[in-house]
């Protein structure tokens, strides 16, 4: 393998949990929903799939414990914001807080020991091309779920009857109320998407990235993820691209530290957050199109009235 | 049967102070199963957790010492709240409130003298402040949403943090421990009584401080109105982007006291661990306690306790101290979701068959 494959290599394991979070967060947004709650759910999912696989020995199984724990925790959000009608943004945090301490406790068991992989998969052949081989045929199957993922969530949004009607849910939920489209059951059912992909994102940590629980190992990913979705002003495809591009500015720092670059490596650690932070305040500096692209009834009660 | 939320024609003043409590108890039971699904006598578990504390006088004097910086930065904080703006970077504030306070002590240690501490606190203060400034100027400049931007610095400041004390500020006596020099007799505040300092009375003042200022004054009124209706308060003259700035730096000052005053008032040197997660915390005790100064120094009290109870929890029944975090998240849920009942009535209706429903029709 040459410098560069490994490069690109590293570049996409860091990516992929980044886009897998950010198509749940995406379309439970496009719903009208803003779920905080992603770092929270990622971590839970993190250690449920991580633990799914010490305790059956199956790496597969792990990954579907991952989407269960991001589910079960997304439900509770759900329970909160659409039934109860409370505070979305005071939620996701809560959710987010009370993600970190379940995890810590139930990770306890689990810290030191060695994980189960996800395996790559080597494809005859195709694999051992020369440069684009391990690149495009060797990741493991996640990556390619995951690109898979961002494709079927454009489809469906733009393409689909069942999308359509999720982002009228989330750009007027008064009229696609009235026009018998079930609000709180679409909105349920993307928090619940959500769930499932950001459960997810937390098991690709714990079950490829780094097979091993390390406590709050999802060290912001969460919150870069939504960030992503910003980024990505609500489009599936655009937020691959940016994942790749976040993915980069994560793996820039261990390379720049590899390559001996004379700074701290605090500073270089810091470099994906303040990233970040500037990628939001480029895109938010054209206010006209961000106002456009976020739907409009982003995080606004709604209850019905018969 | 099938539950309805019917909207109330006004909020309900009883279930105001209702809800915290509903929560509260709410709470309780959830650690009962909690506790027995680890396996301990749920009874005996909450004693240890939430009563026993309350009953010795260190720990009661260890509550205070962990209520002073949550009711410091959970009153800001429930003034940003109120004003709309979402500061939940208060962890960095703190930090960099705690770094900026510790500049004079660390790097000119033999700068002695009655004005050392204040100009420590104040360097803290604006240490908290200028934190603070960075989302608060992208929100205003740029638009950038104030919640993400102020979360990830919080990541910014703790490694920020973690670099002076392992590289330039690293205590030469410290025998490579990676902490700063002890701070000299005049940058320390003074003790009350034990554990406790003075910082429980900053904490006393910025609560009743904060209540005027909400409720008394016009400056409050308008960072009411401009959070529940900001269009009404851009027709009163009321300036959005000034309120949002406003309430950012003084949350965010607050926060750099609760910092510079953890590291100066209890522990007495900058390491990478000197918040337990106050500046999230802090959330909690702000909607615990209704966004209300002095409902936030009770919460602080309350999740002062989730704290020390933790601790106590992990002493004496070999439970994980994470379960501190777990009760804290826990509490916020609980008072999210009692908090329906200010706004709507649960109306219970019996569910109709749809054959029903066809013999009613002609």
């Amino acid at each position: 393998m040459t410098g560069f494959e490994a490069v690109v290599l590293t570049i996409v394991t860091a990516a992929t949990p980044l886009l897998i979070a950010a198509l749940g967060e995406l379309v439970t947004e496009r719903s009208g929903v803003l779920n905080l709650g992603v770092e929270g759910m990622m971590i839970v999912g993190a250690v449920t799939g991580f633990a799914g696989a010490q305790l059956t020995g199956s790496p597969y199984l792990g990954v579907i414990a991952a989407m269960a724990g991001g589910m079960a925790l997304s439900s509770l959000f759900g329970f909160l914001v659409l039934r109860l009608a409370a505070n979305q943004v005071a939620s996701g945090l809560a959710l987010t807080l009370l993600g970190l301490g379940l995890s810590g406790m139930i990770g306890e068991a689990f810290i030191g020991q060695p994980g189960l992989k996800l395996e790559r998969i080597d494809i005859p052949f195709l694999t051992d091309l020369p440069v684009v081989g391990t690149i495009l045929f060797g990741q493991d199957p996640l990556v390619y779920a995951s690109v898979t993922l961002a494709v079927c969530v454009s489809r469906f949004l733009f393409r689909t009857r069942a999308g359509l009607a999720l982002r009228a849910v989330g750009n007027n939920h008064a009229s696609a109320h009235m026009l018998g489209v079930h609000v709180i059951r679409t909105r349920f059912l993307a928090v619940l998407f959500g769930g499932a992909c950001s459960g997810l994102a937390g098991g690709y940590l714990s079950l490829a990235y780094t097979p091993q629980w390390v406590e709050g190992m999802t060290a912001g990913r969460g919150w870069i993820a939504l960030a992503l979705v910003v980024f990505a002003s609500w489009m599936p495809l655009r937020a691959a691209v940016g994942a790749y591009l976040f993915g980069g500015a994560l793996i820039l720092q261990f390379h720049a530290q590899a390559e001996g670059i004379p700074l701290p490596s605090q500073f270089l650690s810091a470099l994906p957050y303040i990233a970040t932070v500037a990628a939001l305040v480029i895109l938010s500096r054209d206010r006209w199109t961000a106002r456009n692209d976020s739907p409009s009834c982003l995080g606004q009660v709604f209850v019905p009235d018969r | 049967m099938r539950i309805e939320l019917r909207h109330r024609t006004e909020d309900s003043r009883l279930m105001v102070w209702l809800s915290p409590l509903l929560a509260l108890g709410l709470t309780l039971v959830f650690g009962t199963f909690l506790f027995a699904a680890l396996g301990h006598d749920p009874f005996r578990a909450l004693y240890v957790y939430f009563v026993k504390p309350l009953t010795e006088a260190w720990s009661l004097e260890e509550i205070v010492v962990k209520a002073t910086p949550l009711a410091l930065i959970g009153v800001g904080l429930a003034l940003v709240f109120r004003a709309n703006v979402w500061n939940i970077g208060a962890e960095g504030q703190y930090t960099v409130g705690a770094i900026c306070g510790s500049v004079l002590p660390v790097m000119l240690p033999d700068l002695q003298g009655p004005l050392l501490l204040p100009a420590v606190l104040v360097c803290g203060a604006f240490g908290g402040m200028a934190w603070a400034a960075i989302p608060a100027f992208f929100r205003v400049r740029f638009g950038a949403n104030e919640i993400l931007t102020s979360l990830m610095l919080v990541y910014v400041a703790q490694l920020l943090l973690d670099w002076l004390v392992r590289g330039p500020w690293r205590n030469p006596e410290g025998y490579n421990f990676p902490e700063s020099r002890l701070f000299e007799a005049d940058a320390v505040i003074p003790a009350l009584a034990g554990r406790m300092h003075f910082g429980t009375i900053f904490a006393l003042v910025a609560v009743a401080a904060l209540a005027i200022v909400l409720g008394r004054t016009l400056k409050g009124f308008e960072f009411r109105v401009i959070g529940a209706a900001p269009r009404a308060g851009a027709f009163a003259g009321f300036s959005e982007r000034r309120s949002i700035v406003a309430v950012l730096l003084i949350s965010g000052g607050l926060a750099g006291v609760a910092g510079i005053g953890e590291v100066s008032g209890t522990i007495g040197q900058l390491h990478p661990s000197i918040s337990p997660g106050y500046g999230f915390t802090a959330i909690i005790a702000a909607f615990l306690g209704r966004l209300n100064p002095l409902g936030v120094l009770f919460a602080s009290l309350l999740l002062a306790l989730t704290y020390i109870g933790g601790e106590a929890a992990q002493v004496s029944l070999g439970v994980s101290d994470k379960i501190a975090r777990v009760f804290q998240g826990a509490i916020l849920i609980f008072v999210l979701a009692c908090d329906v009942f200010i706004r709507y009535r649960l109306h219970f209706q019996p569910m109709r068959r749809p054959a029903a429903r066809a013999e009613d029709a002609p």
